[in-house]
C-alpha cells in the first residue's frame, strides 16, 4: 500500500502539469531536492542544505518556527474574525456578543486567536532568550539579532493593539493604563499619545486606529521583518550550532 | 569575473600585489585551519521541511484542543466612568506596571524600557562574551570586590525605593554569583556549570528572573490599590 502510494506520488510528480506548476519532477536526486527549495518562491529564503546538528530539537526547540507558525495561525483566524467585526463603538462589543451567541464556531474562533496570540508572545520571548544562551547573536549574526529585537517589539505591539478591539472593560482599561505611561515621556509624550489614540481619551478614534494598526500596518511590518530575518539566517551561514555559552571547545 | 568585486568580497585590498596584506599567520610546523568542525549536512527538502510540518500539525492540534475548552474572557461593555480596581495592563506589561508602583512614571515607564531595548540591541556589538570567559577566570578577587560593591549599591537603591519584588530576585541571583566564586574547580557538574558562567550569562539570567518575578507578582499577587493579595484567598469584589 505504502509502496504503491509512493509510486502514485512519483507518477503524479512526473506529469506535465505538476512539472509546470513546481518547475521540477519528483525529488529523487539531491539536485531536484535543492531545486525544490530554491526554485520555490516561498521556500527560496531557506538554505538548500542544513546542518544535521541544527535539526536537533535541543538546538532550537523549534521556537522560531513555532513563533512563525503561530503568526500564520493568527493571520488566518484574524482574517476570519475580521469578517464579523466592525471597528466602531459600541458595535465592536456587540460583535463580540455575536461571536459568542450567533456566529457558528464564533467562540472557538476567538479562543483560537487569543490563545495563539498569548502563545506567540511567549514563544517570541522564549526564542530570544534561547538564542541568547546559545550565543546565536555572535558574529556574523549581529544584525539578525537586532531584527529579532524589532520583531519582539512588533509582536508586543500587535498583541497590545489587538487587546483593545473587543471593547470591553478589560480592553478599555488596559489600553488606558498603557497609554497613560506614554504621557510620562518628556516633550513628546502627550503628542505621541494623542497621535496613537486620535484624541485625548481612549474612544472611537482610538479603536479605529488600533484596528488599522492591528490588522494592516503591524502585520505588514512583521511580514517584511520576518522575511528579512529568515533570509539573513541563510545568508549568515545557517543556525549557530556551537556549544552554548561557556568556554568554547576547539 | 570582475576582479574588483572578488577582492572586495574577500576583504583584501584591490591591488594585493602592490599592498600585501596579512590574511593568516602560520607559525612553523602548524597549518592554517578553521576552528570548528564541519558537521554533516542534510537536504532541507525533505529533512527540515518535514520536521516543520510535523511541528505545525502538533501545534494546531494543541491549539484546537485548548481553544475548545478555554474561553477568551469578555467583560462588560467598556465604560470610561467605571474604573476597575485594579486596572491592569496585558500580562506582558504587568512587570512594567509593577515597576510603576515603585518608581516615578518617567523612570519605570520610559527610562527602564528604553534601556532594556537599547541593551538588547547593542548586545552583539559590544563583543558581549565572544570568548565565553568565566566571570572569575581573571582577577578573581578584584572582580569579587567590584561585584560586591555593585550588589550592595543596587540593593540599597532598591531598598530605598522599597522595591521589594525587584530586590528579592536581585539578592537571590547576587547570592548565587557570590557562591559561584567560592566553588572549587572540579566539583559536581552543577557547581562546575555555575563556576564557569560568563558575565553576560549572569546579567541576562538576572534580567529574566526579575522580569518573571515582576510579571507573576503583577498578574497574581496584586489587588485593589495595587496592594499585595494572595491569589488563593477570595476577596470581596
Amino acid at each position: 500500500m505504502a509502496a504503491s502510494f509512493q509510486q502514485a506520488l512519483t507518477h503524479l510528480r512526473s506529469t506535465r502539469v505538476w512539472k509546470s506548476i513546481f518547475r521540477r519532477g519528483p525529488a529523487l536526486t539531491n539536485r531536484t531536492r535543492s531545486v525544490a527549495v530554491f526554485g520555490n518562491l516561498f521556500l527560496h529564503f531557506l538554505p538548500a542544505k542544513v546542518r544535521e546538528k541544527s535539526l536537533r530539537v535541543r538546538a532550537t526547540y523549534y521556537l522560531g518556527s513555532i513563533s512563525f507558525l503561530l503568526f500564520a495561525m493568527l493571520t488566518i483566524t484574524g482574517i476570519l474574525l475580521m469578517f464579523y467585526y466592525h471597528p466602531a463603538t459600541p458595535q465592536a462589543y456587540r460583535d463580540m456578543k455575536d461571536l459568542r451567541f450567533v456566529v457558528s464556531n464564533g467562540v472557538f474562533l476567538r479562543n483560537l486567536h487569543r490563545l495563539a496570540a498569548q502563545l506567540m508572545v511567549l514563544a517570541v520571548f522564549a526564542h530570544m532568550f534561547h538564542v541568547f544562551y546559545r550565543g546565536g547573536y555572535k558574529p556574523p549574526h549581529e544584525f539578525n539579532w537586532v531584527i529579532g529585537v524589532v520583531l519582539l517589539l512588533v509582536t508586543l505591539f500587535l498583541s497590545y493593539t489587538g487587546y483593545l478591539l473587543p471593547w470591553d472593560q478589560l480592553a478599555f482599561w488596559a489600553i488606558t493604563v498603557g497609554t497613560n505611561i506614554i504621557s510620562a515621556m518628556p516633550v513628546l509624550g502627550k503628542y505621541v499619545r494623542f497621535q496613537l489614540l486620535g484624541g485625548t481619551i481612549v474612544g472611537e478614534n482610538a479603536l479605529l486606529r488600533f484596528y488599522v494598526l492591528h490588522c494592516v500596518v503591524l502585520p505588514l511590518v512583521a511580514i517584511v521583518f520576518v522575511a528579512v530575518h529568515f533570509w539573513r539566517v541563510q545568508k549568515d551561514g545557517g543556525l549557530t550550532v556551537r556549544e552554548p555559552d561557556g568556554p568554547q571547545k576547539d | 569575473m570582475d576582479p574588483k568585486k572578488t577582492s572586495h568580497e574577500t576583504g583584501i585590498a584591490s591591488d594585493a600585489l602592490k599592498n600585501p596584506q596579512r590574511v593568516v599567520f602560520v607559525t612553523r610546523k602548524t597549518s592554517a585551519k578553521v576552528i570548528g568542525e564541519v558537521s554533516g549536512q542534510v537536504m532541507t527538502y525533505p529533512h527540515l521541511l518535514m520536521r516543520e510540518a510535523i511541528a505545525f500539525y502538533i501545534l494546531v492540534i494543541v491549539l484546537v484542543l485548548v481553544a475548545l475548552v478555554w474561553d477568551a474572557p469578555l467583560e462588560q461593555l467598556a465604560n470610561p466612568l467605571l474604573t476597575p480596581n485594579p486596572a491592569k495592563a496585558p500580562w506582558y506589561f504587568l512587570g512594567l506596571q509593577e515597576l510603576l508602583h515603585y518608581f516615578p512614571p518617567f523612570v519605570a515607564g520610559i527610562v527602564i524600557p528604553t534601556l532594556v531595548v537599547v541593551a538588547l540591541v547593542v548586545i552583539p556589538y559590544f563583543n558581549v562574551n565572544v570568548q565565553g570567559e568565566p566571570l572569575w577566570a581573571k582577577n578573581g578577587l578584584r572582580r569579587l570586590r567590584a561585584f560586591s560593591v555593585i550588589l550592595i549599591v543596587l540593593a540599597a537603591f532598591l531598598a530605598a525605593f522599597e522595591a521589594w519584588t525587584v530586590l528579592a530576585p536581585t539578592v537571590v541571583i547576587g547570592g548565587i554569583i557570590f557562591y559561584s566564586y567560592f566553588v572549587p574547580p572540579g566539583g559536581s557538574p552543577r557547581a562546575e556549570y555555575l563556576r564557569t558562567r560568563p558575565v553576560s550569562w549572569w546579567v541576562m539570567t538576572w534580567f529574566i528572573l526579575v522580569a518573571v518575578v515582576l510579571t507573576v507578582v503583577g498578574t497574581f499577587f496584586r489587588g485593589p490599590g495595587w496592594s499585595w493579595v494572595w491569589p488563593w484567598r477570595s476577596h470581596a469584589g
